[in-house]
């Protein structure tokens, strides 16, 4: 139990008549590279986002280290809307809505499909104010300064992490002037600032070259290793997929249609057939 | 190595140039009439001054568009005034005519600041609950529309034995009767402005250059990646917006300190105005350019451009100058800094002693033929 890093069960979003996840559940152990994969629209980052309660799923939950994060059931008019299923199941559970900033104090970290870095900053300040969590202090000792040992602590973690991800270089360069796959790198950097135990990745090759994603890969594997995480990541770049991850979910329309390794995935006619279409004279 | 003794030169510069300042205000003070209008400038401008930082920290650096201003200097004014006021002018007639004063208590100059500040936070804490889960637009509308409430409630036939209704409230307690430690003096008023409002601003940008201040700023630049590392969004707004409205109900009361009466009727949504024209002259997100375009737009306003207003003056022969001109020719004025510099005087840049420097040395990128714009451009290009 207490390898299970992640869990999802029957996790349903439904937006209106939409249902853009479907059921969903799936689990991501400790110390594991998982992958969520799927054609465009199928869900995935609809999926992500019930995990770090930027939207609340219609009906299922989540756990997080065996602990129970997020939790509904249907209920008011989406009652009889609802589409899904299993909402039966959890009706005596008490529905838990936690904001996105409590979901990372927890210890899950999120990085964004369209990057999502804060443009008036620079390098050093995006990572900084990533800190700000953590940090052992209160409004007033902070402004008055009483407890300098925590800002300099912050401030050296800072530096040693992206010395680290070798972005030292441009730390006093406003984020948003590098270049787009260091802007994906230093995303990451931020959000390994907040101390995660489980990373969730979304799409973190999107828009790179296929040098670039096999270096992206090794980093990956890397910080997991250093920093003891687990990750869950979103991707559509096959190669990356296929080489760096552990297991791999396949989602379709909301539904998950295959599940296993790499080399299990690709062969699912399944999975053929949602990425390529089926053939119509067989 | 060559960093630390540079920030510690420019720590000594500042020290010294606020020393600077302040021997020469007093010796002003001491020595001028104190009835000159440079003075009331220099009061109103250095109270406009917070205001416009207190609401460039919730504008500016924490991304909330808020217009309650006014109503929360009400509130650092009505409690400065009836708090500070002595309690033989409360029981007499000639404050409260046709109220009996309920408020007995009767505090010293500085408390009573510091109440006033307390009283505006603890009514935007209130406020803040249901407000700030609005966005942008709403959210203006929402704090305008509470300063409204607000000076309706002061001024309410109800709220007489506490408030006075619509009546002025005056014979508070002021800087006359306090001397200059271990001095006969009188405490120079404007140094004492200079002081309070001064130490205010310096809280503000204690506050912004914190890891609050950080988080403050995240807010303003993205919401939803702030929120997904960790910063709490309801949290952080409130705090903004409780300290913001701290610093406006003590400049609420410096002003109503300064100008020995004060009645709710004054403070209009045109005030909240002139304070947000400040900021965005200034320069949204600048502290330094809040506090210089306070002190240009109190000096315009009130001062040089007077002479446009007598019409007994004329130009060129041209007798076109009668009473409310100035503001035709101030609204000019506004209008060409907004095309010109269309972030504000400062930007988003603050003072610093580098910058001086070489701003004295290539005012203006007059000599070196404007490198930095293009710099700039090619970035916002990118984005």
């Amino acid at each position: 139990m207490s390898d299970q890093v992640l869990r999802m069960e029957d996790v349903t979003m439904q937006f209106g008549g939409v249902v853009a996840v479907n059921n969903l559940s799936l689990e991501v152990n400790r110390g594991e590279i998982v992958a969520l994969i799927g054609p465009n629209g199928a869900g995935k980052t609809t999926a992500f986002n019930c995990i770090t309660g930027v939207y609340e799923p219609t009906n299922g939950l989540v756990y997080y280290e065996g602990n129970l994060i997020v939790a509904n059931h249907p209920s008011g008019k989406m009652k009889n809307a609802y589409q899904g299923m299993n909402s039966e199941k959890y009706l005596s559970i008490k529905p838990i809505d936690p904001t996105p900033d409590h979901i990372t104090k927890l210890g899950i970290a999120r990085t964004f499909q369209n990057i999502r870095l804060w443009k008036s900053m620079t390098v050093f300040e995006n990572v900084l104010t990533a800190k700000h969590m953590r940090a052992k202090q209160n409004v007033f000792t902070a402004t008055f300064r009483l407890n300098a040992a925590e800002e300099r602590r912050m401030r050296e973690e800072t530096l040693a992490l992206l010395e680290e991800q070798n972005l030292l270089q441009f730390k006093d360069d406003l984020a948003t002037s590098l270049p787009y796959g260091l802007q994906r790198r230093l995303e990451i950097a931020r959000a390994l600032a907040t101390e995660p135990k489980l990373l969730l990745l979304d799409e973190p090759a999107a828009g790179m070259n296929p040098q670039e994603t096999e270096e992206l890969g090794q980093f990956i594997v890397q910080i997991k290793n250093k920093y003891d995480l687990t990750i869950f990541m979103i991707e559509h770049h096959m190669d990356l997929v296929m080489r760096f991850s552990d297991r791999i979910y396949v989602i379709d329309f909301g539904r998950l249609i295959a599940t296993g390794t790499p080399s299990e995935v690709q062969a699912n006619p399944k999975v053929i057939e949602a990425y390529l279409g089926v053939a119509e004279d067989e | 190595m060559k960093l630390k003794n540079e920030k510690k030169k420019d720590a000594l510069c500042t020290l010294i140039a606020i020393a600077v300042m302040l021997v020469v205000l007093l010796v002003m003070e001491l020595t001028m009439k104190s009835t000159s209008i440079l003075f009331t400038i220099l009061k109103k401008g250095m109270i406009y001054a917070l205001v416009a930082v207190s609401m460039n920290l919730l504008n500016g650096f924490t991304g909330l568009f808020s217009l309650g201003q006014a109503g929360f200097m009400l509130i650092g004014a009505y409690t400065y005034a009836i708090f500070s006021m002595p309690t033989t002018v409360k029981l007499g007639d000639t404050v409260y005519k046709y109220y009996d004063c309920v408020i007995s208590l009767e505090l010293g100059i500085l408390p009573a600041l510091l109440l006033a500040g307390i009283f505006a936070a603890v009514f935007a804490a209130l406020i803040g609950l249901p407000v700030l889960r609005l966005k942008s637009d709403y959210l203006a509308i929402a704090t305008l529309g509470f300063a409204e409430i607000l000076r309706a409630f002061f001024q309410w036939d109800a709220m007489g034995p506490v408030t006075n209704g619509a009546n002025v409230l005056r014979q508070y307690k002021d800087l006359t009767k306090v001397k200059i430690p271990f001095t006969d003096i009188t405490f120079p008023p404007t140094l004492f402005c200079f002081l309070i409002a001064g130490f205010c601003i310096a809280i503000i940008v204690l506050l912004i250059n914190s890891s609050y201040g950080r988080a403050f700023k995240a807010i303003r630049d993205d919401e939803i990646a702030a929120e997904a590392m960790g910063i709490n969004l309801f949290k952080h707004k409130e705090m903004s917006f409780v300290i913001s409205s701290f610093f406006a109900g003590i400049s609420g009361a410096l002003l109503a300190m300064f100008q020995y009466t004060v009645q709710a009727a004054q403070f209009k949504t045109a005030m909240t105005y002139e304070i947000l024209l400040i900021v965005v002259i200034g320069g949204i997100g600048s502290i330094t350019g809040s506090c210089i375009a306070s002190f240009l737009f109190i000096a315009c306003n009130e001062w040089w451009l007077r002479f446009l207003d007598e019409s007994s003056n004329n130009i060129l022969g041209l007798n076109i100058l009668r009473s409310g001109f100035r503001k035709v020719v101030f609204s000019i004025i506004i209008m060409i800094i907004v095309l010109f510099f269309s972030k504000g005087i400062m930007g988003e840049r603050e003072f610093s002693w580098a910058g001086a420097r070489a701003f004295f040395r290539d005012p203006f990128g007059l000599v070196s033929k404007r490198k930095k714009t293009t710099v700039s451009e090619e970035v916002s290009g990118d984005v």
